[in-house]
């Protein structure tokens, strides 16, 4: 359980607040209610280059890391499809260095041209780092792209290419910042050892007198129901074939989305798990094999990805795959597999729970959702979950109408 | 109000860090057990440590394979069986194989740490090494080495470390599909039985520990003397340092970065110099206000990172300088971290740095500490490395008190850009 108060700033900023008094530490997290799906088609990638910008210095603070390592802080951000994240960690006597930093480049940036010219090339060595200069690193850009035709997901965070980072213009910086960085579209979470009073006194000194901005009301294009199988074939210079199935899921906000993430973790999350267990120890058709998804707000993709033991061939490989979705179709679960996986998120959730950071950011993902409160009733979404949900699921899940197969050939292998 | 005035903040050198000591508790049959207990959250780690690392192997991989199929079937209990158990509890049991040490951590809710004990016992004390499991992670193995030599990072790790210490000595020795193929069960068995014996053993537990704990840990681990007694001798192994110094290694003709690696021996944790080190490598790549990253990816966007680290390896450390930068900009970017090395030996690093430093170390020990599995994580590298908690407080006060001539000294004696290793790997 974990405790929390909560209130909201005159501008509309929602605050939250989790004391800790076990720790000399303190943590500020701000998410703000902007991600890559947001974004213009023909400018993506810019709410992660846009991350980027943030620590290029803000209206009054020309150093954004200077002054929170003075403090002895650390600090970091992340960007998904849904959201942008930022966090500050620091010894709680000196959380008032977070409040300064973080309302400062609420209020304005600095906008500087020589921080968005260093940026676009930082971004663009990451771009090649993780996407174009690893095998297989391409498989996301490809899979969205066959998954998807009218939703945002359909590019990746760090954008669909290259030349969209390339060409931002300072203006456009200007323009994403004004809409979306407004105290209306965010939300402050504070954890550690402070109280809820001396919160609510430094976010009123520090946060209280920034314009609230427009509230944002997002309407992305729906994705339509996949109404018939779609299939790629890849070849590159990789050792290994790989094969890559994903399936449409639920929106997170959906109550069938539990049934799916269990399902999910039936398939693939332990060594004790079905396709680890058969596909891998039993037929030895691949020397590695995943299920997993990224619990994204919007209906996400369900993801079995595996790489092909040598001499294996791909259309006995997915045969395979085929027959253990058919048994989850066919049979109901027994209890002592269903009680495995609720089991298993328990402990994910007390593990989670620990890390004082992942309760600040957890804290602002669920208000996000709705409700920080929502945190603590989590484990009871997964509890009520049915075998014959999952059952249910399963059916619906892995129709083949709604599969999306990347066949990705070793181009070397013949 | 005005905003471009910073709030005041408490500075490091005011923070009094204090270690909480650990319990000690000693089983039946001598194993010792150190103990953090905090019982703020229903959950527990429990770590079991023997000298089984590469240092103690005689062929290659011996070390990690054996830790590895450890879990893969006793006489009671199939892979399956053991990953069931686990699983089904929703705990954790991680594996490792180090250079010095080997390791099993089970984490888990407390309320299932005694039906999971038995399982662990298990998988300490009554390994088989099925020839069946052995051949599947040659194979599984070899495959995923296979990906991995295609990413320039991987690859230039594993030439940097043979340049530094020799393709024969553990630090520098790599995985080979050769050293996959030769690994067997035999061997494997034998490894286990003289290095996995009771009077090896060390136990670190950390978190909330069920009442009978301890009575838990005897019935376990602490009545008989397992696998007998072996002792073991750590052999002096010298290092063999390459000659040449500049490596330019093409690994992907189409590649569009280059991983560079920059770096050179350094003394081991028992020197002197080895605390002043920590701060001068902070100062030059340990963090991201660091010297390389403010010119190399904040000024030039290289690079989407830089880093230095200072090895923690026993017998001799390395500092070693790691980026990934953009193909065309590799030499331009070496170039410019012999500047930084340059600069530092030139120039006293100036008072607003050098207390900036302090501070964000202090600060990051400080978040470090927090919790009790951090904690136990703290102690056991000093215990492990037979050291204390004044090796702790020694390095705090180095961070809190050293000076910039110090420093400066420090950079002249090791940072001449002529006496590191430089590789590029495309």
């Amino acid at each position: 359980m974990i405790h929390y108060n909560k209130f909201t700033l005159a501008n509309g900023l929602r605050v939250v607040v989790h004391e800790d008094h076990t720790t000399p530490m303190a943590v500020l997290n701000v998410l703000y209610d902007v991600g890559a799906r947001d974004e213009n088609p023909e400018q993506t990638g810019f709410a992660h280059l846009f991350e980027h910008l943030m620590f290029g210095g803000s209206v009054n603070i020309p150093e954004y890391d200077e002054p929170l390592q003075m403090a002895g802080g650390e600090n970091n951000a992340y960007t998904t499809s849904d959201l942008t994240n930022y966090y500050i960690q620091l010894p709680a006597e000196n959380i008032e260095t977070a409040f300064w930093l973080e309302s400062d480049r609420m209020l304005s940036l600095a906008f500087s041209e020589k921080s968005l010219d260093v940026q676009r090339k930082v971004v663009s060595e990451e771009f090649k780092e993780h996407y174009i200069n690893k095998p297989y690193g391409d498989v996301w850009h490809k899979m969205r792209e066959l998954a998807y035709s009218s939703h945002p997901y359909r590019w990746m965070t760090i954008g669909k290419e290259l030349s969209h980072i390339e060409n931002a213009k300072l203006e456009d910086v200007k323009a994403f910042f004004f809409k979306f960085y407004r105290p209306v579209n965010a939300i402050l979470s504070v954890a550690g050892n402070v109280t809820t009073e001396q919160v609510k006194t430094l976010a009123e000194k520090w946060f209280g007198d920034i314009p609230p901005g427009e509230k944002y009301h997002r309407n992305l294009p729906v994705e339509p129901p996949q109404t018939a199988a779609h299939k790629l074939d890849v070849k590159a210079n990789v050792p290994l074939d790989a094969l890559y199935k994903c399936y449409h899921m639920y929106a997170r906000s959906d109550k069938r989305y539990y049934a799916a993430d269990l399902v999910s973790d039936i398939l693939g999350g332990g060594s004790s798990s079905r396709l680890h267990q058969v596909l891998v120890k039993e037929k030895k058709l691949f020397s590695n094999i995943d299920c997993y998804h990224f619990g994204s707000l919007d209906a996400g993709l369900l993801t079995i990805e595996g790489k092909l033991v040598k001499g294996v061939k791909m259309k006995d490989a997915e045969k395979a795959i085929q027959t253990e979705l058919e048994k989850l179709q066919a049979e109901v679960i027994v209890d002592r597999e269903l009680q495995k996986v609720k089991n298993r998120v328990e402990s994910l959730l007390a593990f989670e729970d620990m890390s004082l950071l992942n309760r600040a950011n957890n804290l602002a993902f669920y208000e996000l959702l709705g409700d920080a409160g929502l945190m603590n009733k989590e484990f009871e979404n997964y509890d009520v979950v049915t075998a014959e949900d999952i059952h249910r699921e399963a059916k619906l899940l892995f129709d083949e109408k709604n599969a999306n197969t990347i066949y990705y050939y070793a181009e070397n292998q013949g | 109000m005005n905003r471009t005035i910073p709030p005041p903040i408490k500075d490091a050198v005011e923070f009094d860090i204090k270690l909480k000591p650990y319990e000690k508790f000693t089983l039946d049959n001598g194993i010792p057990v150190y103990v953090i207990k905090s019982e703020e959250q229903d959950t527990l780690q429990l770590e079991l440590v023997f000298p089984a690392g590469s240092w103690y192997e005689s062929e290659s991989l011996e070390a990690l394979a054996t830790n590895f199929l450890m879990k893969n079937g006793t006489s009671k209990r199939t892979a399956l069986e053991i990953n069931e158990a686990i699983d089904y509890h929703g705990a954790y049991l991680n594996r490792n194989a180090y250079h010095e040490n080997a390791t099993f951590t089970l984490h888990c809710l407390t309320k299932h740490t005694e039906v999971l004990l038995p399982v662990l016992q298990d998988v300490i004390l009554d390994p088989i090494f099925p020839e069946e499991e052995l051949q599947l992670y040659k194979q599984n193995q070899k495959q995923k080495l296979a990906v991995n030599l295609q990413k320039c990072d991987f690859v230039a790790n594993r030439f940097i470390d043979k340049y530094l210490f020799g393709e024969f000595h553990p630090y520098g020795r790599v995985s080979s599909m050769m050293a996959y193929d030769a690994l067997q069960t035999e061997t494997l068995r034998a490894f286990y039985q003289k290095h996995y014996t009771y009077n090896n053993c060390r136990i670190f537990v950390a978190g909330n520990m069920p009442a009978n704990m301890l009575a838990l840990l005897n019935q376990h681990f602490g009545s008989t003397r397992w696998n007998g007694e072996t002792s073991l001798l750590r052999p002096e192994l010298p290092v063999q340092p390459a000659e040449e110094k500049k490596f330019r290694i093409f690994n992907d003709e189409n590649g569009v970065q280059g991983a560079i690696r920059i770096a050179r021996p350094f003394p081991n944790r028992y020197h002197p110099d080895f605390p002043k080190m920590l701060v001068l490598n902070t100062i030059l790549g340990g963090y991201f206000g660091s010297r390389l990253m403010s010119n190399i990816r904040e000024e030039k966007g290289y690079t989407y990172g830089i880093y230095s680290q200072l090895y923690n390896f026993r017998q001799v450390s390395a500092i070693n300088i790691q980026t990934e930068a953009g193909r065309d900009v590799c030499e331009a970017t070496i170039e410019e971290v012999y500047n930084e090395l340059r600069r530092l030996q030139n120039e006293p690093v100036p008072q607003e740095e050098l207390d900036l430093v302090r501070n964000y170390m202090i600060g990051s020990i400080l978040g470090d500490l927090d919790g009790a599995f951090q904690l136990i994580q703290r102690w056991k590298n000093l215990i492990l490395n037979d050291l204390d908690e004044n090796y702790f407080y020694n390095n705090i006060q180095t961070i809190k008190t050293i000076t910039a001539e110090e420093l400066q000294q420090l950079a002249k004696q090791y940072l001449t850009p002529g006496d590191f290793y430089e590789l590029v790997v495309i």
